[in-house]
């Protein structure tokens, strides 16, 4: 084995890196590079330092979407996780006991398939069918319901208050099937003897996933919250697509990915636009350090 | 014309473009680090100037065309512009080309240093003019404009257009841009809708209002725009009202950044009485349609009025119903105007000639070809619209919508008035639209609004990064 060791490694390794290199790591040193150039797309920037920088912290946009941005971290994991966990739960667990194994509620295989269902869709069909759902006049799918109980239509995308919430409903829509695949996964691997022993014990549904599941899922949930964090510093696309005036009513459902985007291909500001991608680069790298960090703690000896 | 047809595999295209700008731009950019940016020249094919050829073309050097494949298709340049310029030197290969997505396509070209030698950089991805000009990516048309014409050898091109045309193009003195078609903006109707119900199409302001509740009276919604992604086409409205009463050095401050150009008592006006339309007129559901949407609610006769460009009949060919017969009237007059007749009309769609490219004299000979009277009919013909050739479309049976906007660019006389800043100063176009459904929609009041728009063109004006133009 020790014998032609690295021949055996480096022809392995070198294709792997050298496209990693060239399609990672370089074009994100460009991009820190253009960050501190005024480039607009054509010829050759002049370096104005930090100059990006400056500007970005006084740019009133920014700050608005970054606030977008911290709205989305607490709400997007924490809505997700809770559902996904509420519906992992009742697929594995939730059943009961039946002849001494614990099974999920009735039809879980096929709720399994639905709630997956959201996860396979591309990002522009999901534009297009939310375009009908949230429709503000009477032709919207809401609407024409809330229409027949004889309210007024819900300007979900309109209503400045009620943009973002009516975005991040979607995002939570779309994600959440991930999750209970991947909780699932997490609670089959937990002894079913632990259940059934708590079951002996008398332990109701309620105290058996505080006591029993959540804890023994600790892993999996610290890598759903870190995932859907850095989901929460993208949401572009369906930005994009869903929202009016690109990012609007009033700037009000904007994000950097939005911003970035208008800097580049509308206002041709590569440079700044860089500037705003950096920002964004370190903001995630910052938060999953941060919340790695934070939500370590023993793991249970099983 | 839809700002909203993104999907994953376009975000992915585009980064893809991104990807491939940035990789020659490193070179350039390192270069530029270590002092030497200067490009080599391109060869540039020339050949003997005479009377029949007056910009000097070689017949023999291949020429490069890239048409951006909209509402205007690309049939005209195929069928018409190119034949006409191939019978001129037959020897000349031309490559067409045509695309949704100019700046995806051509942007990583330009910066490269191979651009193509006629472009038509339209639609919703055009390339920034501001920057290919600071960039020196465009060819100066003076030549052009000054040659003799191709049907009257004792006219200039220029003295064939429509007026204002070449200084729709002129950024800083300079002509760089031809703008093609010549459009007519105002407020569409269906006649047969008019006709049915008996209304008469006002003149004034006040006839107007009246009207709109005659109309909301009968159940229809008498006015709408797409807030979604058109209210470019209410913001032009709005200042077309603040031309029409304090005359067309409105548009003009406004377009140099004049200190307080959007505090102008006339500019907070036409804002107040067109927040007023909104208020009581029309839907607020429709700040949360697109074009198509809206305009498909016209076409079913349940919006009345819809601001647009006379682009509007062809666009709408398809699902326009049978006899619906667009009509268009600008923007009612009010009581104490300056402009009565005034009228928003003016030459667009842009076409550019590539200064670094391999031939540009041909990209000059090109237009030369598309300004005669052959090339602006066959455009006519098959596109319905007015092209900025005076008269071309004499002799041509024009449709309904389009005798329409003749009529009233004819009534309107030399009371036609239009702005520059959205296409100079996208930041400022970006905050229009958003303050215009602000407006629109009751979120904010014509002060909040102009004052809004002020703050906004004193930023732009202090920031030393944006490229500054004047008229």
């Amino acid at each position: 084995m020790r014998h032609g060791k690295y021949p055996f490694v480096i022809g392995f390794l070198a294709a792997p890196v050298t496209i990693y290199v060239v399609f990672v790591i370089a074009p994100y040193a460009q991009a820190f590079y253009m960050a501190l150039t005024n480039w607009r797309g054509l010829s050759p920037g002049r370096f104005v330092g930090l100059e990006n920088f400056t500007r970005l912290f006084q740019d009133d946009v920014f700050w608005k979407a970054l606030q977008h941005h911290g709205i989305l971290l607490l709400a997007l994991p924490l809505i997700t996780i809770v559902i996904a966990l509420f519906l992992a739960f009742m697929l594995n667990v939730g059943g009961g006991s039946q002849k001494g194994v614990m099974t999920g509620v009735w039809g879980s295989k096929f709720y399994r398939v639905v709630f997956f269902l959201p996860q396979v869709l591309a990002v522009a069909i999901l534009g297009v069918l939310f375009q009908a759902i949230y429709r503000p006049d009477g032709s919207g799918m809401i609407n024409s319901l809330v229409a027949k109980v004889g309210l007024e239509p819900i300007g979900f995308l309109i209503n400045p208050d009620l943009a973002l919430w009516s975005i991040i409903a979607v995002l939570v829509w779309q994600a959440v099937g991930f999750y209970v695949v991947l909780f699932s996964a997490g609670m089959s691997n937990i002894p079913k003897d632990i259940y059934e022993a708590a079951m002996l014990d008398g332990a109701t549904r309620m105290s058996m996933f505080f006591r029993v599941t959540l804890p023994l899922l600790w892993d999996t949930l610290q890598v759903a919250w870190v995932y859907l964090g850095i989901a929460a510093f993208d949401a572009f696309a369906i930005v994009q697509t869903l929202s009016v005036d690109q990012g609007g009513p009033d700037g009000s459902t904007t994000v950097i990915g939005m911003e970035i985007y208008r800097n580049a291909f509308t206002y041709s500001k590569y440079g700044y636009a860089s500037a705003m991608g950096v920002a964004l680069f370190f903001l995630t790298i910052t938060f999953a350090a941060l919340s790695l960090r934070v939500s370590r703690r023993e793991s249970v000896e099983m | 014309m839809s700002d909203n047809d993104l999907t994953r595999r376009t975000v992915l295209r585009r980064t893809a473009a991104a990807g491939l700008m940035a990789t020659p731009a490193m070179g350039f950019l390192s270069a530029c680090v270590t002092g030497g940016g200067e490009e080599e020249p391109a060869d540039q094919a020339e050949g003997e100037k005479n009377a029949e050829n007056p910009l000097g073309v070689d017949g023999n050097a291949p020429l490069e065309v890239v048409i951006f494949n909209g509402g205007y298709g690309e049939k005209y340049a195929t069928d018409v512009h190119e034949p006409l310029y191939k019978a001129k030197f037959p020897n000349a290969q031309i490559k067409h080309s045509a695309t949704q997505e100019i700046a995806t396509t051509l942007q990583p070209r330009f910066a490269g240093g191979t651009p193509p030698d006629f472009v038509n950089n339209s639609g919703t991805k055009f390339m920034d003019f501001g920057t290919l000009i600071q960039d020196g990516q465009l060819q100066d048309l003076t030549e052009l404009f000054a040659a003799p014409s191709v049907d009257d050898p004792a006219k200039k091109v220029s003295d064939t257009l429509v007026a204002g045309t070449v200084e729709s193009g002129t950024y800083n003195g300079k002509p760089f841009v031809l703008n093609y078609v010549f459009t007519v903006y105002g407020l569409w109707y269906s006649e047969k809708l008019f006709k049915d119900k008996g209304w008469t199409v006002p003149a004034t302001w006040a006839d107007f209002t009246k009207l709109l509740d005659t109309i909301k009276a009968a159940g229809i919604t008498p006015y709408a725009y797409a807030g979604k992604n058109a209210p470019y086409y209410q913001y032009l409205v709005i200042l077309a009202s603040a031309a029409k009463a304090g005359g067309p050095d409105i548009l003009k401050n406004i377009d140099n950044l004049a200190d307080g150009a959007w505090t102008a008592p006339a500019v907070k006006a036409a804002a107040a009485q067109w927040a007023e339309i909104g208020a009581k007129y029309m839907d607020k559901a429709d700040e949360g349609l697109i074009h198509t949407e809206v305009q498909l609610k016209q076409n079913q006769g349940k919006v009345a009025f819809y601001p647009s460009g006379s682009w509007l009949e062809a666009e709408q060919a398809a699902s326009t119903p049978e006899g619906f017969n667009y009509a268009v009237m600008p923007v009612p007059a009010g009581a104490s105007d300056t402009l009565p007749t005034g009228l928003y009309a003016t030459a667009g769609e842009p076409y550019f000639v590539s200064a670094k490219g391999t031939n540009p004299r041909g990209g000059m000979e090109y237009m030369r070809q598309m300004l005669s009277t052959k090339g602006a009919k066959g455009f006519i013909e098959l596109n319905k619209s007015l092209t900025a050739v005076a008269g071309a479309e004499e002799g041509i049976q024009l449709s309904p919508g389009l005798t329409s906007a003749s009529a009233v660019l004819k009534a309107a006389g030399a009371g036609v008035f239009s702005y520059r800043f959205d296409s100079w100063y996208k930041e400022l176009d970006t905050e229009l639209r958003t303050a215009t459904n602000a407006l629109m929609f009751g979120r904010e009041n014509a002060d909040q609004f102009c004052e809004r728009m002020q703050k906004k063109a004193d930023a732009i004006k202090a920031d030393s990064s944006i490229t500054k133009f004047s008229r």
